[in-house]
């Protein structure tokens, strides 16, 4: 008994709240309980009398922290016999009579955890178990305390899994079917030979199996119907692993390092290489190969390996017709509308550098007669020479004045911005255009500079003349034709064509129907004496500006210019001259002598200019070889004329004085308007007239290469194609263009096209770029047209010009063979001549000659008649009758 | 000698021939109408080639040997002559 606790009899505590149901004991720690009284608890009511008289009142005796207490058995027992069925311990009257110990537990359940306000502990056991551990914890605290506590602690624990016995779910059943356990005892068998038989001797031997039908134990396979069966399922199990393989390697460990080599050629020394040279295998060796390699280099020279034949073979089909437009395609027209009134264009040249860029020189449209009688309104009206861009079909670039009308002019082939021209009043005109050289090539981008439109203004500059020759000096008729001389040679005053140091154009050439044939420079005349005084107060003179901004080029030659040689062309056979209207100079363009061909395009510079050029001294210059100093010249009256401009000394009187001409040659009916070298070959001339035209060979004077035709409408100008050899274009006075080809037609020409309407003045060709090829025309009313040649008359095969020029051969061997048949022609007639004089003189002979005739043919005739006797007799044919009629 | 150098002499001056060279076996110049570098250069592709195409040959047909190989391009044409008799 615990004094601590109070007891009381028969107030049991049922165990607090515990979830579990199973039976077990465990101690109040683990509240294990469940919500009904476990068995060994049975919760009592007492009646406050009893708790009185056992000494557990509520909350007095025994109060939450001590709510245990012993009650004595027998106190129960009396308690129960006193009162009998009204004792509150009456329900568990058996229960503490069964009850071993003599004091059982009763607790307060405050809390009525099992239902009532105490319980009795009935087990003993269960109040030890309920005692032990409030008295072995140092427990002053109440069970309910701990209980509840340990609640708190039961839900912070982790628990351990308790184990439950193990409820069979049938897979022990699986187990034991597969297992294999012995289902009876091993039997054990003991098998021996008989003894006898052991340690006998033994013999072995062989025997096959096929010896005997029991040897051997066939097999046959059938067909088993049980597997007859075809699986479609099976279950298989399939383990998927990969295949290993062990494998090391190791590098070699190389550090790297700079290496390098250096290989040389084997060679033989000297005398190795003589050694071999000596030897009998290089003799026999050479002696063998020797064979194969000539017959090689044979073959080489005998068909030229190189040939690429199938680049040579598409040029030869010349006739391709995949372009049909053959005709001139109009391209562009120009008119002025101010400077064209009244005026027809007499000269066109192409600017020989800026594509796009043409000069027309227009005159007035006036016979002589009225020039005459308008000479005054003449004067006042200046002339000029026009300069077109294909970008401005309205407005000129560039206007030149000139002092007349000019009929000619060409561009300075050294220096395109030098333009000499020819006037109708027998002067040569100069001028300078570097000036304006930018606005004819801004020009050429027209599209671009429209902002610089304003700053033009619109008005074409007009630029002055440089330079005019001597009015007296010079011609005397207008002049017809210019031209300039190549620049790699110039002429000494004797005409001997000289090498020229300046590279530069310095001479030109001009003629006039006042029978002659002028030749000019540009530099200022050497003066032969010259004071030192002169020079010294020339050079302190200011130069004097030209008026109207015109430049200095040729300051010293204005006015006072005179040509330096003057050729004449007397008359051969006759008195009187020539009046050459055209010219044409064979092509001399002589290489350095260096072997350098000269430079095209070189930039000189600004210094250089014609002023300081010098001419040299006649020692200085080196006569040149290769140069022809021979020229062609049409005349008025339809002739052309091969003369030689040297000049001669007359011995007796000293003078200068021009060679006759070589000969002369009158083909044509009136004038030439065209002496044209073709530019393919050096030595084939056209010649144009008003009827007709002819191509000239040089060197070949028996006649014309070819004539054509006199033709209706008169034939004004004609024209070489730049790009074909053999074509050519002719134009006539209904304003339509001739293009004659001579592969096609030599009597006809191959096109016919209308231009314009009034008779065509000039022809002039361009082929600036390879893709355009123009051709300017121009008209009288003063209309420029530019038309395109088309593609058949611009591209040329390679084989037309070695074809063009074995026709011309062949020309040249008709005139030859004319020549020779005509010398024949002349013999034959000599001889038939003679022959007639002969026999006139023989006219007494021919009786007695006849006479003498009859009697031999009578003597031959009896001869005959002999000898027919004779072989007759021979022959046995004659008759005795015949034979005797004869004698 | 004479007769090698008068044979040399005579290729030579055959119109058209540029230059000769004579290789030995392996393919050294003996002899040569050009300079010494353009030999060797000469003389070590011409060589490589050579016998390329001699093996080319004797593969085809091992009793067939080459004689003589022309090379023919756009500018020049090389002919080369092995000593095969």
């Amino acid at each position: 008994m615990s004094s601590k606790r109070p007891k009381s009899k028969e107030a049991r505590k049922i165990k607090g709240k515990d979830k579990k149901k199973e039976n077990n004991f465990p101690t109040t720690d683990e509240g294990a309980s469940e919500l009904d009284h476990p068995d060994y608890i049975f919760p009592l009511v007492l009646t406050s009398a009893t708790q009185e008289l056992f000494g557990c009142r509520a909350d007095e005796d025994l109060t939450g922290e001590n709510p245990y207490k012993l009650l004595k058995k027998e106190d129960i027992v009396q308690d129960m016999k006193t009162r009998a069925s009204v004792s509150d311990f009456s329900p568990v009257k058996q229960l503490v009579l069964d009850y071993p110990e003599d004091e059982l537990l009763l607790v307060f359940d405050r809390d009525f955890t099992y239902g009532q306000s105490f319980y009795l502990v009935l087990t003993v056991e269960a109040k030890d178990n309920i005692l032990k551990p409030s008295v072995q914890g140092d427990d002053e605290e109440p069970i309910t305390h701990e209980e509840e506590v340990e609640e708190e602690e039961d839900m912070i624990i982790p628990k351990t899994p308790e184990s439950h016995p193990w409820m069979s779910l049938g897979s022990e059943q699986e187990i034991e079917e597969e297992s294999v356990t012995e289902s009876r005892p091993r039997l054990r068998y003991k098998i021996s030979p008989l003894l006898r038989r052991c340690g006998a001797p033994v013999f072995f031997s062989d025997r096959g199996a096929l010896d005997r039908k029991e040897g051997f134990v066939e097999c046959p396979s059938y067909q088993d119907k049980s597997f007859s069966i075809r699986a479609m399922e099976r279950h298989t199990a399939v383990q998927a692993s990969s295949d290993t393989k062990h494998s090391t390697t190791q590098t070699l460990w190389k550090y790297p390092r700079n290496t390098w080599t250096q290989y040389e050629s084997r060679e033989f020394s000297l005398d190795e290489k003589e050694h071999h040279l000596r030897s009998e295998n290089m003799k026999n060796f050479i002696t063998s190969v020797l064979t194969r390699f000539e017959i090689s280099l044979q073959q080489n020279h005998i068909a030229d390996v190189f040939c690429d034949d199938w680049t040579a073979l598409c040029e030869d089909d010349g006739v391709l017709m995949g372009k049909t437009e053959t005709t001139l395609k109009e391209y562009q027209s120009f008119m002025d509308l101010y400077f064209s009134k009244e005026k027809t264009i007499s000269h066109i040249r192409w600017h020989p550098t800026i594509s796009g860029v043409i000069a027309v020189s227009m005159t007035e449209r006036l016979s002589l007669e009225e020039r005459i009688d308008n000479s005054a309104k003449l004067l006042l009206n200046p002339s000029y020479i026009l300069f077109w861009n294909f970008t401005d079909p309205i407005n000129p670039q560039l206007q030149l004045e000139c002092p007349d009308d000019v009929l000619c002019f060409q561009f300075c082939p050294s220096d395109p911005n030098i333009i000499a021209g020819g006037c109708m009043n027998g002067q040569v005109v100069l001028w300078d255009i570097s000036a304006h050289v930018e606005r004819l090539q801004d020009t050429r981008s027209g599209g671009k500079n429209i902002s610089n439109n304003l700053d033009r203004n619109n008005v074409t500059p007009v630029v002055r003349y440089c330079a005019v020759s001597g009015i007296e000096i010079g011609h005397k008729a207008p002049i017809t034709d210019i031209q300039w001389l190549p620049e790699t040679f110039e002429l000494s005053k004797l005409g001997i064509p000289v090498e020229n140091p300046s590279r530069v154009s310095v001479q030109l050439v001009t003629c006039a129907p006042d029978c002659c044939v002028l030749f000019w420079d540009l530099r200022p005349p050497r003066a032969v004496s010259q004071s030192l005084t002169d020079v010294k107060q020339k050079s302190q003179e200011k130069p004097l500006e030209n008026p109207h901004g015109v430049p200095n080029t040729f300051k010293h030659l204005n006015l006072t210019w005179k040509p330096f040689i003057r050729v004449s062309l007397p008359k051969i056979g006759s008195s009187g001259e020539y009046s050459p209207l055209k010219f044409s100079l064979r092509d001399n363009t002589v290489d350095c002598p260096t072997g350098d061909k000269p430079p095209q395009n070189v930039d000189r510079e600004e210094g250089c200019g014609f002023a300081q050029l010098r001419v040299p001294s006649a020692k200085q210059q080196k006569p040149l070889e290769n140069i022809s100093t021979k020229l062609y010249v049409g005349t008025e009256d339809g002739e052309l004329i091969y003369t030689d401009w040297k000049i001669e000394k007359d011995n007796d009187s000293g003078r200068l004085l021009s060679s006759k001409p070589i000969h002369r040659l009158l083909v044509h009916d009136t004038l030439v308007n065209t002496v044209s070298r073709s530019p393919f070959f050096r030595d084939i001339l056209l010649t144009v007239s008003s009827f007709s035209f002819s191509i000239w060979k040089e060197g070949v004077t028996s006649g014309p290469l070819l004539r054509s035709a006199c033709s209706k409408m008169l034939r004004t100008v004609g024209h070489w194609s730049l790009s074909r050899p053999a074509v050519f274009f002719i134009g006539k006075e209904d304003g339509s263009i001739e293009v004659w080809d001579l592969l096609q037609n030599s009597h006809e020409p191959s096109q016919i096209q209308n231009i314009s309407s009034a008779a065509v003045t000039c022809i002039s060709t361009s082929s600036i770029s390879s893709k355009q090829h123009l051709l300017a025309v121009s008209d009288r009313l003063g209309t420029l047209h530019i038309l395109q040649i088309p593609w058949t008359l611009r591209r040329s095969s390679n084989s037309e010009r070695q074809i063009v020029k074995k026709y011309f051969e062949k020309e040249e061997g008709r005139l030859e063979y004319f020549q020779k048949r005509q010398i024949q022609h002349e013999k034959e007639r000599k001889e038939m001549e003679a022959e007639q004089q002969r026999k006139k003189t023989e006219p007494m002979m021919s009786l007695k000659q006849e006479e003498e005739l009859e009697a031999e043919a009578l003597k031959e005739y009896e001869q005959f008649l002999a000898l027919e006797k004779v072989i007759l007799k021979n022959m046995g044919l004659l008759t005795v009758a015949e034979d005797r009629a004869d004698l | 000698m004479a007769e090698v150098e008068d044979t040399l002499k005579r290729i030579q001056s055959i119109n058209g021939v540029i230059g000769t060279i004579v290789l030995n076996a392996e393919g050294i110049p003996i002899r040569s109408t050009l300079d010494n570098s353009t030999s060797v250069q000469y003389a070590g592709l011409l060589h490589q080639l050579t016998m390329k195409a001699r093996g080319t040959v004797r593969d085809i047909d091992p009793q067939n040997d080459l004689s003589f190989l022309r090379i023919r391009s756009k500018k020049h044409e090389i002919m080369v002559s092995t000593g095969g008799l």
